[in-house]
């Protein structure tokens, strides 16, 4: 279509003396502006054109500080400035100027005033809060312009903290009798839901008004508040699916008006919203993706004709068919779709169907089959950027069979590949295959290092940490183990004989760690000359100060032997001396400890890495230390925060941290306190000081904590290894020798499918090693769930992937069925009556309403708000912290959706109200099953257990007991189950009470139960549940804090990270904790917060949160021992999950 | 959502910028130098996609100007290069037979034009008629000013 456009410019300095363009544009070739382009056209260097810039600028500046320019002048002068700033010179002079002719301007000046100031400034300048009232003054205008350029500048920026200042105006134009002002409100509401959501929390239902608005404009605008509020909640917003379905009808049918088509295709961009708006609704949603299935198989058939515009309606029609409930039909509709893009001459469209097969390969892998030809040519396209997507789709596709061919494509790709971004990216991503597929130890070990020295500095630290886990802690089978450590060494060996300047620090420090690590285990290699090896390095011009330190602890791990001894020496003397003080550190370690042979074994034991640290946290073994210094008259240990109020008190110094809103509550609740160390205050006046480092000492070393927050890290690393074991590994699918015969069969017979002439034969040789292993992977799991992990590494303890998988499969439960209220309204929708319409249904709509918006917003408010890891709507993953551990082998696999809802309507009616976490499995015995899930209320925590039976005939006499160390149980109800009749469920309800704090808490338990016929049977499970579960706000005021604070005495301090997005990092931050966790935030005071929680029932626990050097100084005090410590790690993973 | 747009000449001359998310000033340019090489060092015949960063920028030619448009990572590509066309046509019929001259001499215009179209990153009205209508009544207002005052909102 360019031809539109086209037009020579061959001449350009002939056109410039026309004095008028054809159109209606003028050139205005006589004005200042005019003379000043053409001036920097003529001009020949950069150089004089900067004079040329500059010499403007002062002139501009003259004039516009003049008093007598007018405000026509002035409009003409700021557009003379944004040139200028676009040039790239800076005009900061003149942003107050663009603001004052925004407010004092006529309107055509104003809209020049406006746009200055929207291309000069942006939301966080601090001048823009000058603008607030011109902005105020204009949305009252009763000129339409004026406040259709208010509205405009206002959604493209406006400070955050004044958003309630104009928000009562904006949301009255929602009322508005014009459209445009309706749609520019309502775009307006949605950028201030974009920086600052809870600002706009009461006005969702207005948002469900401009959805049914009149016009098709008002409405388009407000799917864009729609699709985020769904993209964030989709659960809350289920009964809304045909309304959109409905809409989406029409627009396809052609109902709306001329205007809104685009090259004869009816409004695409509302098109393609609303099926991203519903494949996010259809997602693991049977019943509401059903809804949709007719439209878009419409949506499908309809869009035939050839051009971008179609395409881009199906891509994310394909898109949106994977993404819901499968439908077979649909399904393969799409992906015939999916061949056209694939197939297509034209390079965008085909850019997009390798897209759109990366996005599906993961659900069906046989389309990859379908298409390998065509993959196996872009592979080879001289467009970088096609080539890139090309090995997307190939990493989705990797299996054990052909990832020596993948990866060796990827890394082809990236020794050709410039760009930074792509190769911290795939590097990642050869890693990670590497890892996972690695056919042997040679090949791994030669791949990784390809990967360090490509990936260089640059890439993703976790990538060498992980690697060097993975030597350390090792596989299966020792013999391995030692094969793999050896290739590892004897390869690094010949890379440091080579030119080792060459390779990247982070490279060098995992060479230097292996090293000191593993060479012992080849034989003949002698210590000495790893050692001269490693010190070359440290000569190195290049080797970084960390480097330096990683090779130094490996010179102190290997230095044994005569002559390993005095290198040892050379280069201890050598950095001894160094100015860096940690290099000084380990050059002295290594001076003593290759000095005493019998120390050194002692310090580093030789393959200390499998065994986990021991960490007395009692520090028992300092007992005899301690008491010997008593005896010899030393004072009793006090902790730090009862030396600072034995120090505040003597000294007398206010020191309080809420000085500012309680000097007097706070001195008074002193006075009549129990100090907690029985120590009597000198004076009643002073309070505490929650952080005497920080405060009153700057010029000191802040040692206080430093020690704390190391014991504190070696136990929280401490406690993963403890917990991981615990899961339950999902036994991997081993393919069969029959499975891969057909693997074989079936890329025997591809090639005949794409005769094509020339370099074919080596093509489909490439093809049948890419696609390999593909076909049968298809038989096993078309939903490509449950990956085939022949995994060479499996990892001895994998994070959560357990926990996520089977989460993954269980879904929303509970779908409100389409409102029949909506449906009418929608069919309305394009009619002009929907006013009345909806004053008729209001009653009905409004309970609807109140109903999907609790559901939506009430996180951030509420106090008795749940948390959203136990909350049913909440995505897949958010129970990753109850996780089940079950003796049963078998059981995970199969909770699938309709047995939840099954079990969730045996709720007991009090309780079906309230959310309970997911349902999950126990065990199952014979045909008796046990499903567990918690409910939480407000002041207690119920541990509901389903028992179902699935045989003909009754089980009788079950006994079902839990019991845990941390919690003490009680059974609820008047007698306990005894007898389920035959496909029934009976359930046991036990009320939760923690004795003793835990991470996270387990349940043993054991059900017993006789049926007619046999023996009486067992079976017996666990549970665990993480201590959040058991957390409630604390309400209280701050003075009631202030007292409390003084009067606990365990504690614990850490720093947290800050999240900051967007908002001030400190509110965000406590927002987090305060969704995820349930703590009440009693105040925020400037950088300081205090937050307060119980534990069930009613032991409090007061946290004090304080902003220091970019991290959150978090000090937990209660009365009970363990809690802070265990909330400090709730608190912890709340912000690492963020 | 669209994050920024910018114009520039074949030579690398930038002739309008748009930013659609806060950006310091020296980002920026940065941006903006890294976009014209980029974009400019591409071959003919090659797809009208880029990856940059965590983005996508999506570039079109006409005649001598570049339009290049980022998005973000899950958005559609091919919607983009029509969002572009949008504009150019929206450009055309307003300036008739839109050239770069047009879009140099007149680039507050385009600025206008271009906020009537798109509103904070996201697609505000996509019915040519309209936006046109919108840029018009409010030129109009250059000619019939006085008339224009003495009467009542509309």
């Amino acid at each position: 279509m360019s031809d539109v456009v086209e037009k020579t410019l061959t001449a350009l300095p002939s056109l410039l003396s026309l004095d008028s363009q054809p159109g209606s544009a003028k050139l205005s070739s006589t004005s200042k502006l005019g003379n000043l382009i053409r001036g920097i056209t003529e001009l020949t260097s950069k150089h004089e054109e900067e004079k040329l810039i500059q010499c403007e600028l002062s002139s501009i500046k003259e004039q516009v500080s003049s008093p007598n320019t007018t405000m026509r002048q002035m409009k003409e002068l700021m557009v003379r400035t944004i040139y200028c700033e676009m040039l790239g010179y800076e005009a900061s002079f003149s942003y107050i100027h663009a603001i004052k002719l925004a407010q004092q301007g006529s309107v055509l000046e104003k809209r020049v005033g406006y746009l200055a100031v929207s291309l000069f400034l942006n939301e966080s300048h601090e001048l823009l809060l000058l603008l607030v009232n011109t902005v105020l003054k204009d949305l009252q205008s009763t000129n339409l312009i004026e406040v259709c350029m208010a509205l405009t500048v206002v959604s493209q920026m406006f400070p955050k903290d004044m958003i309630p200042a104009i928000l009562p105006l904006v949301e009255e134009k929602l009322n508005h009798p014009k459209e445009i002002i309706r749609r520019k409100a309502v775009l307006a509401l949605y950028k201030f839901y974009l920086i600052a959501p809870n600002q706009v929390q009461h006005i969702h239902n207005k948002f469900r008004k401009a959805l049914c608005d009149k016009d098709p404009g008002v409405m388009t605008a407000s799917l864009h508040i729609y699709l985020q509020m769904i993209q964030e909640n989709p659960e809350g917003y289920k009964d809304l699916t045909a309304s959109f379905v409905t809409i989406l009808k029409q627009v396809v049918g052609g109902k709306l008006p001329m205007d809104f088509n685009y090259h004869s295709v009816p409004a695409p961009w509302l098109q393609i919203q609303l099926l991203r708006i519903l494949s996010l609704l259809g997602k693991n949603d049977q019943s509401t993706s059903v809804i949709m299935h007719e439209v878009l198989d419409e949506s499908l058939r309809r869009a035939e004709m050839n051009h971008n515009i179609t395409y881009a309606i199906l891509y994310e029609c394909v898109k949106c068919v994977y993404t819901i409930h499968p439908k077979s039909e649909l399904l393969e509709k799409a992906a015939k779709c999916i061949g056209n893009f694939v197939l297509s001459p034209k390079i965008n469209l085909k850019y997009l169907g390798l897209k759109a097969l990366t996005y599906v390969v993961q659900q069906d892998p046989k389309l990859a089959l379908q298409h390998q030809m065509t993959i196996i040519e872009c592979l080879d396209h001289p467009d970088l950027i096609i080539k890139r997507e090309t090995l997307e789709l190939l990493f989705r596709i990797t299996n054990a069979q052909n990832v020596t061919v993948i990866v060796e494509k990827m890394l082809e790709f990236l020794r050709i590949s410039k760009d930074d971004h792509t190769t911290i990216d795939l590097v990642g991503k050869v890693a990670e295959l590497a890892e996972k597929y690695s056919p042997d130890n040679e090949w791994f070990i030669e791949t990784m290092n390809t990967v360090f020295s490509v990936g260089g500095d640059m890439m993703q630290p976790d990538i060498p940490n992980s690697f060097l886990k993975l030597l350390s802690e090792g596989f299966d089978s020792v013999e391995e183990d030692r094969k793999l450590r050896l290739f590892a060494v004897n390869s690094y060996i010949s890379l440091l004989r080579g030119e080792p300047g060459k390779l990247p620090q982070r490279f060098l420090q995992v060479i230097s760690w292996v090293l000191g690590e593993y060479s012992h285990l080849r034989a003949d290699l002698e210590p000495a000359l790893v050692l001269r090896l490693l010190a070359k390095l440290l000569d190195m011009k290049n080797c970084s100060s960390e480097t330096k330190s990683w090779v130094l602890t490996a010179m102190t791990k290997l230095c044994e032997g005569g002559s390993g001894v005095s290198v040892a020496q050379q280069v201890s003397e050598a950095y001894g001396s160094s100015l860096d003080t940690v290099l000084r550190q380990r050059a002295q370690e290594l001076q003593h400890l290759s000095q005493d042979s019998e120390l050194r074994a002692r310090v580093l034991p030789r393959g200390a890495g499998l065994e986990p640290v021991e960490v007395d946290s009692s520090l028992s073994f300092l007992d005899g230390f301690v008491s010997e210094a008593l005896a010899a008259g030393a004072a009793p240990y006090k902790p730090p925060h009862q030396r600072q109020e034995e120090l505040a008190g003597t000294k007398a110094l206010s020191l309080e941290p809420y000085g500012l809103s309680l000097p007097i509550s706070m001195s008074s609740c002193i006075t009549d306190r129990q100090s907690p160390t029985l120590l009597s205050m000198s004076s009643g006046l002073s309070g505490d000081s929650t952080d005497l480092s920080h405060k009153g000492g700057s010029a000191t070393l802040k040692l206080d904590g430093v020690k704390r927050v190391w014991g504190r890290e070696g136990y929280l690393s401490q406690k993963e290894p403890v917990e991981e074991p615990a899961q339950v590994e999902v036994p991997s699918p081993l393919r069969s020798p029959s499975q891969q015969g057909e693997a074989d069969s079936s890329h025997s017979q591809t090639p005949s499918l794409t005769p094509t002439p020339e370099s074919d034969q080596e093509k489909q040789q490439l093809a049948s090693s890419l696609f390999v292993g593909l076909g049968s992977q298809s038989s096993v799991c078309l939903m490509g769930k449950s990956e085939p992990t022949t995994q060479r590494f499996r990892r001895k303890a994998k994070g959560h992937s357990t926990a996520s998988s089977t989460s993954e499969q269980v879904s929303n439960s509970v779908i409100s069925p389409p409102s029949t209220v909506d449906n009418l309204l929608c069919n309305n929708l394009l009619d002009s009556n929907i006013t009345s319409e909806l004053a008729v249904s209001s009653p009905q709509l409004t309970s609807r309403l109140s109903q999907g918006l609790a559901a939506t917003n009430g996180t951030c408010d509420t106090d008795t708000e749940l948390p959203e890891s136990d909350r049913k709507e909440s995505k897949p993953a958010v129970i990753r912290d109850s996780y089940v551990v079950a003796a049963d082998p078998a059981p995970h696999e199969d909770p699938d959706r309709p047995k939840d809802l099954d079990l969730s309507s045996h709720l007991p009616a009090e309780l079906s109200e309230l959310s309970h976490s997911e349902i999950t499995h126990l065990c199952t015995n014979q045909n008796l099953e046990l499903s567990v899930c918690h409910v939480q209320k407000e002041d207690s925590l119920l541990l509901i257990v389903f028992i179902s039976n699935s045989s003909d005939s009754a089980v009788q006499q079950i006994l079902v007991q839990v019991d845990s160390d941390e919690l003490e149980v009680s059974c609820l109800g008047d007698s306990p189950v005894e007898e389920v009749r035959s496909h029934s469920v009976a359930v046991c309800q036990y009320s939760l009470t923690v004795k003793r704090p835990a991470v996270h808490i387990e349940l043993v338990g054991m059900v017993s139960y006789q049926l007619p016929v046999g023996s009486p049977q067992s079976a017996a499970f666990s549970y665990k549940l993480p201590l959040t579960s058991f957390i409630r706000p604390l309400t209280v005021s701050t003075e009631e804090y202030g007292t409390m604070w003084l009067a606990f005495s365990h504690d614990t301090k850490q720093n947290l990270t800050l999240i900051s997005d967007g908002q001030e990092p400190l509110t965000a931050t406590l927002n987090v904790l305060k969704k995820r966790l349930q703590l009440h935030v009693v105040e925020i005071i400037g950088m300081e917060g205090i937050v307060a929680c119980r534990l069930l029932q009613d032991q409090p626990c007061l946290m004090h949160c304080r902003v220091h050097a970019g991290t959150l100084a978090v000090w937990l005090r209660s009365p009970i021992p363990d809690l802070p410590d265990c909330l400090i790690y709730h608190c912890q993973r709340a912000l690492q999950g963020h | 959502m669209m994050r920024f747009l910018l114009l520039f000449s074949r030579q690398g001359k930038l002739r309008l910028q748009k930013w659609f998310t806060p950006i310091p000033e020296r980002e920026k340019k940065k941006i903006i130098r890294e976009m014209t090489t980029m974009v400019l060092a591409r071959q003919p015949r090659s797809c009208n996609f880029l990856h940059w960063k965590d983005l996508k920028i999506i570039y079109k030619r006409y005649a001598s100007l570049y339009f290049c448009l980022a998005i973000e990572n899950h958005e559609n590509e091919l919607l983009a290069l029509e969002v572009i066309h949008r504009y150019v046509e929206l450009l055309d019929k307003y300036f008739g037979n839109v050239c770069e001259l047009d879009i140099i001499f007149n680039f507050e215009k385009a600025y206008f034009i271009l906020d009537e179209f798109l509103l904070g990153g996201e697609i505000q009205e996509t019915s040519k008629q309209i936006v046109n209508r919108c840029i018009e009544s409010s030129d109009m207002l250059q000619e019939t000013m006085e008339e224009y005052m003495s009467k009542p909102a509309f």
